[in-house]
């Protein structure tokens, strides 16, 4: 690294500025955030090509880029996939203070799967297999956090 | 098909957690005058630039308009990259892509990043779809963790054989002078450092570095004319398959599998283990050390454990990865793709110092982004 540092005092400066977004969610998510926030449903939407069944729903197949007008109304249950188990603090970041426990569930009747918190069990009991089900918000806006998180099903 | 193209000059800046010492132009100007050396070339001979990092981990918007300073870019053609994890191998792509089209003789890849300038945790989870996963998917050891997690379900991985893979690129760092992390590690230092997202532990994870590198391709004519001994870009590959993190097929790596197929295709590998000499994989933490492995068709499905025990993978293994320590040991992340590529040629070229392999006449090299985006090149000491 540079000597010049023997002579000269380096200068951090600061920023301030700090830009608010907020993003359009669209047509097929913001039909998706309103059965969720209306009916407490959580819907799912078909490939007309390949029959793939996509949740989160979106407008185009990942793979075939056909429109997806096919919705399918899911039980809510399904099988986690994977997880992690979040031990270190990053207060910028996680909308939760760690330990908590996030995954991959597949729901019963879909293909892909859905990234969401586990809950309602202790950390070091959760096992990827485990049968899992949603549980809704109780005060519903309209976003992610509608679904409060998923717990096994006893 | 496009013409032939030889990297034939490399540099890259000494790197470490905070470069209180230069700022993000100046380290760009250290790579670019390391490059140029490595080369015996002057800024006169380059007839375009392309730079690469993330504008968010800076707040730097027009990079290759506030640098033009440090690039040594006034009045010559440059733009910007900006790929996430893979910008340094897509800067390796432009460099072949720019070279091998006619267009360019000489050009210069450069890839910075100063992680200390700001939260890269948070950078990096503004890589997810903000109404959907960013919340519930955040950051960037989450994901690798779940994806380990379930390997190791699906072929019975252990965290020890992640450990292994963390211990060799650490320890291989420390004969590299330019590594950030310089410390010696054995798999019980790893087992024992802080769980931070299980199954990942401190010591299997990348650090984030301040740094940059650069790259400088040429055309066939122009690479033979000005260095002894190029590394020839046999194949450059790009696979992305991102929608949602929930789409992803996490028991393999689908981008990395058919990014190295059609690589290995176009440079007639058949048997990677054997016919390269030497690889340097962007493997961001050692978890991945493992799992990828079957992805890159080293092995079967649920081989990698096996081969990561055997030491297949060590320096003085059949096939050595990371002599520079990869990326656990230095990742300043725009610039950490193309260090892949500079390790690589320096290795072809015979230039990597302590951490030289020898006799290396074919080079692997993978990057790593988004999630979970793949990009595969190939080097030789042979043209193509």
């Amino acid at each position: 690294m540079a000597d010049w540092k023997d002579e000269v005092e380096e200068i951090v400066f600061d920023g301030k500025i700090c830009v608010p977004y907020s993003w359009t969610v669209g047509s097929t998510l913001s039909k998706w955030y309103g059965m969720m926030r209306d009916n407490a449903e959580i819907w799912a939407n078909r490939c007309p090509s390949c029959e793939m069944v996509f949740v989160p729903p979106r407008k185009k197949c990942i793979y075939c880029y056909k429109d997806m007008n096919d919705w399918v109304k899911l039980a809510g249950t399904g099988v986690l996939e994977t997880y992690t188990v979040v031990q270190h603090p990053e207060p910028g970041v996680y909308p939760k203070e760690p330990p908590f426990v996030y995954g991959i569930v597949k729901m019963d009747g879909a293909d892909t799967g859905l990234v969401h918190f586990i809950e309602g069990v202790e950390p070091d009991k959760v096992k990827s297999g485990m049968r899992v089900e949603a549980v809704m918000s109780k005060e519903r806006e309209g976003n992610f956090m509608d679904i409060e998180c998923f717990r096994p099903i006893e | 098909m496009g013409n032939r193209v030889g990297i034939i000059g490399v540099g890259q800046t000494h790197h470490a957690a905070k470069r209180l010492d230069a700022s993000g132009v100046e380290l760009i100007s250290e790579a670019v005058t390391r490059s140029l050396d490595d080369a015996e070339m002057t800024l006169d001979q380059i007839d375009a630039i392309v730079i690469g990092n993330m504008d968010h981990f800076e707040n730097i918007n027009y990079v290759d308009m506030w640098a033009t300073d440090g690039l040594g870019a006034c009045m010559k053609p440059v733009f910007k990259v900006s790929t996430g994890g893979t910008t340094g191998t897509t800067l390796g792509a432009c460099g072949y892509y720019h070279a091998g089209c006619g267009l360019f003789d000489t050009v210069m890849m450069v890839g910075w990043e100063k992680n200390s300038e700001s939260d890269t945790q948070a950078a990096i989870a503004t890589c997810a779809n903000p109404v959907l996963e960013r919340d519930a998917f955040a950051g960037a050891i989450g994901p690798l963790a779940s994806e380990y997690s379930m390997y190791m379900k699906a072929y019975g991985a252990t965290q020890e054989d992640a450990a292994i893979v963390a211990v060799r690129d650490r320890n291989n760092a420390l004969n590299n002078q330019y590594a950030h992390n310089q410390m010696k590690v054995t798999v019980e230092d790893v087992m024992n450092s802080p769980m931070l997202s299980f199954p990942i532990k401190f010591l299997d994870i990348c650090p984030r570095s301040d740094g940059a590198c650069a790259v400088i391709f040429a055309s066939e004519e122009k690479a033979k004319a000005l260095c002894p001994r190029p590394a020839w870009v046999h194949a450059s590959v790009v696979r992305h398959d991102y929608t949602h993190f929930g789409d992803l097929e996490w028991k393999g790596m689908p981008t990395l599998e058919r990014a190295s197929k059609e690589a290995y295709k176009i440079a007639g590998i058949a048997d990677p283990l054997k016919e390269f000499d030497v690889a340097e994989l962007y493997i961001p933490a050692s978890t991945c050390g493992v799992k990828w492995m079957d992805s890159l068709w080293f092995c079967d499905k649920g081989g990698a454990p096996e081969l990561v025990r055997k030491g297949t993978l060590e320096i003085d293994g059949q096939l050595p990865v990371n002599p520079s320590g990869g990326v656990i040991a230095t990742n300043p992340i725009g610039a950490t793709g193309l260090i892949r590529v500079g390790e690589a040629a320096w290795q072809i070229m015979g230039r990597a110092g302590d951490h030289q392999v020898p006799d290396v006449e074919k080079a692997l090299v993978t990057g790593f982004g988004g999630c979970s985006w793949s990009d595969v090149i190939i080097l030789g000491a042979e043209l193509p």
